[in-house]
C-alpha cells in the first residue's frame, strides 16, 4: 500500500503543479493581453483615481478638466468639458464606462501622468500620488467659435493648419456634440442619423470637386510637362476616357493657358492635363501630399481616414484601371478628407513643404516643466518656384475667379473653390474651399467643406474659410 | 526536541505572518494603527497555543505540522477576508474558535477513531442524506444553478463539507474489508490487469452514486472531488491501476455525456473553453478572475491594494444585500474567488506560497497514511488527504481555467463556516490517525534503544 500511496502524492504533486503553471501564465506571461483585453476595465477603473490632467486651448482656456468626486479612497475624478460642443470631435472623451476617442485618448499617457516605470516606482516609494499633466493643444477658441458658426447648423467641416509648424487651429465638424452628455447619451449619439460622433473633419471621404485642381497643377508644373503659360484647350464638351466632361454649366473656353483655366475652374482643360501627366505622376505627387496613407496627426488611427481613389474599400494604385482625367478634377472615386484638403493648401503655403498635422503644442508637468512640440517635416511635395508659381494663381482665384468671397479687406488670400456634384437632379452639392493667407507670408491654411448643399465651393464654403482666417489673422496682428 | 515542542516552535512564525498581514492590511486601509494588529496576532497564538495543549494532552505523539499549517492557511484566510470586509472577517474568526471547539471536541470524545468502523453504514447513510439535503424542497438553496446549501433560518451551510468525511469513513472501512477479494481472480487482457465483472460492482455502484450528484447537486466539482478521492482509496487498496483508468474512463464518458444534456454543466463547460466569448455575461466570473490575476503580476499589488470594489460610485446593491454579494468587480471574492484575489494582491508569489501549503499539508497526510499500520487507518488517511487536496485543487482550478468552474470552497481560506469546521473535523481524525503510528513507532525506536 505504502508504494501506492507515494504515487498518489506525486499525482498530486503533478496537480499543483499545472496550478502554478496556469497561474504563472494569467499572473505574468499573458498578463499583458490580458490587460489589453476590451472586457478588462481595470486599468480604466484605476485611471479615473489619478487627477488627469487638463487640456487647454492655445489661449490656455481649458477644454477638459478632473472634477474629483467622493473622498478617501473611493474619491474618483471625472471629466467636464466647460466649453461644450465646442471642441466636441477634435478632443473626444474620457469616461469608464464609454471609453475614450479622440485627443483623449491620443495623449493619454501625458494626461495620465506615465512616465517610465522606474519613475513611477521612485513615486510611489516617496509618496507622491501619481498625477498628469496637463496638454496645451494648438486649437485656437476664437477659430473654433467662427467655424461652428461659419457653418451655422449646415452639416460639414473646417480644418485651418499653419502651415509652418503644422498646428491645428480649428478642427470643427459639424453636427458635433456635447462631451459631457456622453455618459448619458452615449448610445443614442451612436444612432443618431447625423452622427455627432463622427468626426467629418478626418474620417469622412467627400468628393473633393475643383479643389483638386491644386494637386493636378502642383504635379503639372512641379514634373515640368507644363508651366503657368502653357495652352490647351477648354472647350466643352470633351471626350476624357471615352465619355463626354463639360465644364460647368457647359461653358466654352477657347484655347487658354494655365492660371486663365485655374482662375475659372475650366474642367476639360485640367482633366486633358491630367490624362497628359498620367497616373504614374498624378499618384506620386497625391503620396506627397499625404494621400494614400492615414494622414500622420496625433489622432487615434481609427478615427483617421485615408484619402486616395477607393474601390469599395480598397485603395487603387496606377497598377488599377483608373480615369485619371476625372481624378485630376476631383470626380471619379476619389475620397478625401477636410484634413487632407487644409493639407494640400498648407504645402502650397509653405513654399512647398509639407508639415505633419499637430493638434498639441505643450506638455506641462506637475512641476510646470514644459515640453513643446518641435515641428516635424512630412515631405518637400514641390520646390519653391512651383509654389510661389501656385500661389499667384491661386491669389488670381480669389481675385477674379470662382472664390471672390474668400478676399480680406487689405490682405491677399490664395484659394481654390471646388463643387462636385452629388445629386445633379435634386441640386445637391459638396461645396469646397481650400486657401490660405497672407499670401505673401502665409499664417493659415484652411479647408472648408459643406455637405449636401444647393450652393457652390464659392457662394457656401468661401465665406466660411473668409471668417475663419480673418478670425486668426486679427488675433496674430495684436 | 519532541514533536510537540516542534509544533509550538512552528506556531510562533505562522503568528507572527498572521500579524504582519494585518498590519499590512490596516496601513493601506490607513485607519489608525496602534497595536491592533498585535492585538489579533496575540488573539490568534492565544487560540492555537490553546488548541496546542489539547493536542499535547491528548495526542502527544501527533504530526507537529499539521496544526500549524492548518493554522497558517485559516490565519492567512482571515487577513484576506478582513481585507475584503471586516464583518467577513469577525463571522470567520468566530467560526474559526468554532472549528477550533469541534477539533478539540473530537479529539477529546471520539478516543479510538476505530469505532467509526463499527457504525460504517449508518455514517454512509448520513453522508447520502447530507449531500441530497440542498435538494429537499423548503430548505435547499441554489447557488449558480447548483444545489450546494441548506438553509435553516438564520443557519445556511453547505452539507457537502460534513459528507465528505462521512464518505471517505464508509469507504475506508468497506474498501478494507474487501479489498483482498477486489483483487482475487484479476485477469491479464492484453498486458491489461482487468479485474473480474463481478467486482466492478461496487465501481459502479460509487460512479453511479458520483453521476446522481453530478444530476442531481450538478456540481461537477463535488462530483470530482468525491469520485477522485474515491478511485484513489481503491488504488492505494488494490494496488490495481486498472481500476483508476476504468473509473477515470468512465467518469469523463459520463461527465461529458450529462454536459451535454444539463445546460447548466454545458455552459460551464463553454465558459471553461472560452470565457471571453460572452466576457460581460456567462463569461464574466471567470474573465474577471483572469484579469484580477494579470493585475497582480509576479509580487502582487500588495495586501489591501487591488480593486475589489467600483470607486467612488453609489452602491448598485439591493436592500439587504450587502458588499462583497454585490458591487463587486470580481464576484465571490470572499469565497469561490478568494485565490483570484491573493494573486491579485501578493501576486504569483502569494499564489505558488498558497499552493506550496497545500502540498505540505497532503505530503504529512500521505507520511501519516504510511506510517499507520492497519489498513483501516492507512486508507481512512489517504482517503481524507485525497479528498482534502482534490478540493484545492477543483477550485483553484477553476479560478485558473485548468478546469471548469465550480463552487467548492477553498479550505480553511474561503469564508464560510461548514467548510472551516468541517475541514477541523477532518484534522482531528488525521492528526489521531497520526498519534497512533507515530506512537507505535517511537515505541518501537524506544524499544530498540533498549536492547
Amino acid at each position: 500500500m505504502n508504494n501506492q500511496i507515494v504515487k498518489l502524492f506525486v499525482v498530486v504533486v503533478v496537480l499543483y503543479a499545472l496550478l502554478f503553471g496556469f497561474t504563472s501564465y494569467w499572473a505574468v506571461f499573458d498578463s499583458d493581453s490580458l490587460e489589453a483585453n476590451i472586457a478588462n476595465k481595470r486599468p480604466l477603473l484605476e485611471e479615473q483615481q489619478i487627477d488627469r490632467g487638463d487640456i487647454l486651448a492655445a489661449d490656455g482656456s481649458v477644454i477638459a478638466r478632473s472634477v474629483p468626486r467622493g473622498s478617501g479612497d473611493d474619491r474618483i475624478f471625472v471629466r467636464r468639458y466647460p466649453e461644450g460642443a465646442l471642441y466636441g470631435n477634435p478632443i473626444g472623451y474620457s469616461f469608464v464606462q464609454q471609453g475614450q476617442v479622440g485627443f483623449e485618448l491620443e495623449h493619454n499617457d501625458e494626461l495620465v501622468g506615465e512616465k517610465t516605470e522606474f519613475l513611477t516606482v521612485l513615486d510611489e516609494l516617496q509618496g507622491h500620488a501619481q498625477v498628469g499633466d496637463k496638454v496645451q493643444s494648438a486649437l485656437d477658441p476664437d477659430a473654433q467659435r467662427a467655424a461652428v458658426e461659419g457653418l451655422g447648423g449646415q452639416r460639414g467641416a473646417v480644418v485651418a493648419l499653419v502651415p509652418a509648424t503644422g498646428e491645428v487651429r480649428a478642427m470643427v465638424s459639424v453636427p458635433g456634440y456635447d462631451p459631457n452628455e456622453v455618459p448619458e447619451n452615449f448610445s443614442e449619439f451612436n444612432t443618431r442619423s447625423s452622427a455627432p460622433l463622427f468626426n467629418r473633419a478626418t474620417q469622412a471621404g467627400y468628393p473633393p470637386g475643383s479643389t483638386m485642381k491644386v494637386v493636378t497643377a502642383t504635379a503639372a508644373l512641379d514634373s515640368g510637362e507644363f508651366d503657368t503659360d502653357s495652352t490647351l484647350s477648354g472647350s466643352s464638351p470633351k471626350e476624357i476616357s471615352g465619355f463626354p466632361l463639360s465644364n460647368a454649366g457647359n461653358e466654352q473656353f477657347g484655347v487658354i493657358p494655365m492660371t486663365t483655366a485655374l482662375t475659372n475652374s475650366v474642367n476639360t482643360w485640367w482633366a486633358e492635363a491630367g490624362e497628359d501627366l498620367g497616373s504614374e505622376t498624378m499618384l506620386r505627387y497625391m503620396d506627397r501630399f499625404g494621400f494614400n496613407q492615414k494622414p500622420r496627426l496625433d489622432y487615434p488611427s481609427f478615427q483617421l481616414a485615408t484619402s486616395g481613389v477607393f474601390e469599395g474599400n480598397r485603395l487603387l494604385t496606377s497598377a488599377d484601371a483608373i480615369d485619371i482625367g476625372r481624378v485630376a478634377i476631383g470626380q471619379e472615386r476619389l475620397r478625401v478628407t477636410p484634413l487632407q484638403m487644409a493639407e494640400v493648401a498648407a504645402a502650397v503655403a509653405n513654399d512647398g513643404e509639407l508639415m505633419e498635422p499637430r493638434l498639441w503644442s505643450k506638455v506641462i508637468d506637475p512641476d510646470g516643466r514644459e515640453t513643446e512640440l518641435d515641428p516635424a517635416r512630412q515631405s518637400r511635395v514641390m520646390s519653391e518656384e512651383t509654389a510661389s508659381e501656385l500661389n499667384e494663381m491661386m491669389q488670381s482665384v480669389v481675385q477674379e475667379g470662382t472664390g471672390t468671397a474668400a478676399a480680406l479687406s487689405g490682405i491677399d488670400v490664395a484659394g481654390k473653390t471646388g463643387t462636385a456634384e452629388i445629386d445633379v437632379d435634386a441640386d445637391i452639392n459638396q461645396a469646397w474651399f481650400i486657401g490660405f493667407a497672407p499670401a505673401d507670408d502665409p499664417k493659415i491654411a484652411v479647408a472648408v467643406t459643406v455637405e449636401r448643399t444647393s450652393g457652390f465651393g464659392g457662394t457656401v464654403a468661401a465665406p466660411i474659410a473668409k471668417s475663419v482666417m480673418e478670425t486668426i489673422l486679427e488675433e496674430g496682428g495684436e | 526536541m519532541s514533536a510537540r515542542t516542534r509544533e509550538l516552535f512552528a506556531l510562533i512564525p505562522v503568528a507572527l505572518l498572521v500579524t504582519a498581514g494585518f498590519t499590512a492590511v490596516l496601513i493601506t486601509n490607513s485607519e489608525e494603527l496602534g497595536n491592533l494588529s498585535f492585538f489579533y496576532g496575540g488573539y490568534f497564538l492565544a487560540l492555537c497555543v490553546a488548541t496546542h495543549i489539547v493536542i499535547r494532552v491528548r495526542l502527544p505523539d501527533a504530526d507537529p505540522f499539521l496544526f500549524p499549517l492548518v493554522a497558517l492557511l485559516a490565519g492567512f484566510g482571515v487577513v484576506m477576508l478582513y481585507r475584503l470586509d471586516e464583518g467577513l472577517a469577525r463571522d470567520q474568526a468566530n467560526w474559526f474558535v468554532l472549528g477550533l471547539v469541534l477539533f478539540s471536541a473530537t479529539i477529546i470524545f471520539l478516543r479510538d477513531y476505530d469505532v467509526l468502523e463499527r457504525y460504517r453504514y449508518l455514517i454512509a447513510l448520513a453522508g447520502i442524506g447530507l449531500l441530497l439535503l440542498p435538494r429537499l424542497p423548503g430548505i435547499g438553496e441554489t447557488t449558480n444553478e447548483a444545489y450546494l446549501s441548506v438553509d435553516l433560518g438564520p443557519l445556511s451551510f453547505q452539507p457537502t463539507e460534513l459528507a465528505k468525511i462521512c464518505i471517505v469513513v464508509f469507504l475506508a472501512s468497506y474498501l478494507n474489508e474487501r479489498r483482498e477479494v477486489l483483487v482475487v481472480g484479476a485477469r491479464n487482457i492484453a498486458g491489461i490487469v482487468v479485474p473480474p465483472l463481478k467486482h466492478l460492482g461496487p465501481l459502479l455502484v460509487v460512479w453511479g452514486a458520483a453521476m446522481v450528484m453530478l444530476v442531481f447537486i450538478r456540481d461537477l466539482g463535488s462530483s470530482l472531488m468525491f469520485f477522485g478521492a474515491f478511485l484513489a482509496m481503491i488504488y492505494v487498496a488494490t494496488a490495481r491501476i486498472s481500476f483508476v483508468v476504468v473509473g477515470l474512463a468512465m467518469f469523463f464518458v459520463g461527465a461529458w455525456f450529462f454536459a451535454n444534456t444539463i445546460g447548466h454543466v454545458q455552459d460551464r463547460f463553454d465558459i471553461w473553453l472560452d470565457p471571453f466569448d460572452d466576457a460581460g455575461g456567462a463569461g464574466y466570473q471567470v474573465a474577471q478572475s483572469l484579469f484580477a490575476q494579470a493585475d497582480g503580476g509576479l509580487t502582487g499589488r500588495g495586501l489591501g491594494e487591488s480593486l475589489i470594489q467600483l470607486p467612488g460610485q453609489e452602491s448598485n446593491c439591493p436592500p439587504g444585500v450587502s458588499f462583497p454579494d454585490c458591487d463587486a468587480i470580481l464576484p465571490a471574492p470572499h469565497t469561490d474567488f478568494i485565490y483570484a484575489v491573493i494573486v491579485d494582491e501578493l501576486g504569483l508569489l502569494g499564489g505558488a506560497a498558497v499552493v506550496l501549503i497545500y502540498t505540505l499539508i497532503a505530503e504529512r497526510g500521505f507520511k501519516t497514511a504510511i506510517l499507520a499500520e492497519d489498513g483501516f487507518s492507512k486508507l481512512l488517511a489517504t482517503g481524507l488527504t485525497a479528498i482534502f487536496a482534490l478540493q484545492a485543487f477543483v477550485i483553484i482550478g477553476g479560478v485558473t481555467r485548468v478546469i471548469p468552474l465550480t463552487g467548492v470552497t477553498l479550505p480553511f481560506i474561503s469564508y464560510g463556516g461548514s467548510s472551516i469546521v468541517a475541514n477541523f473535523v477532518l484534522l482531528a481524525l488525521l492528526l489521531m490517525i497520526s498519534d497512533k503510528a507515530r506512537r507505535r513507532v517511537r515505541v518501537e525506536q524506544d524499544a530498540e534503544v533498549r536492547t
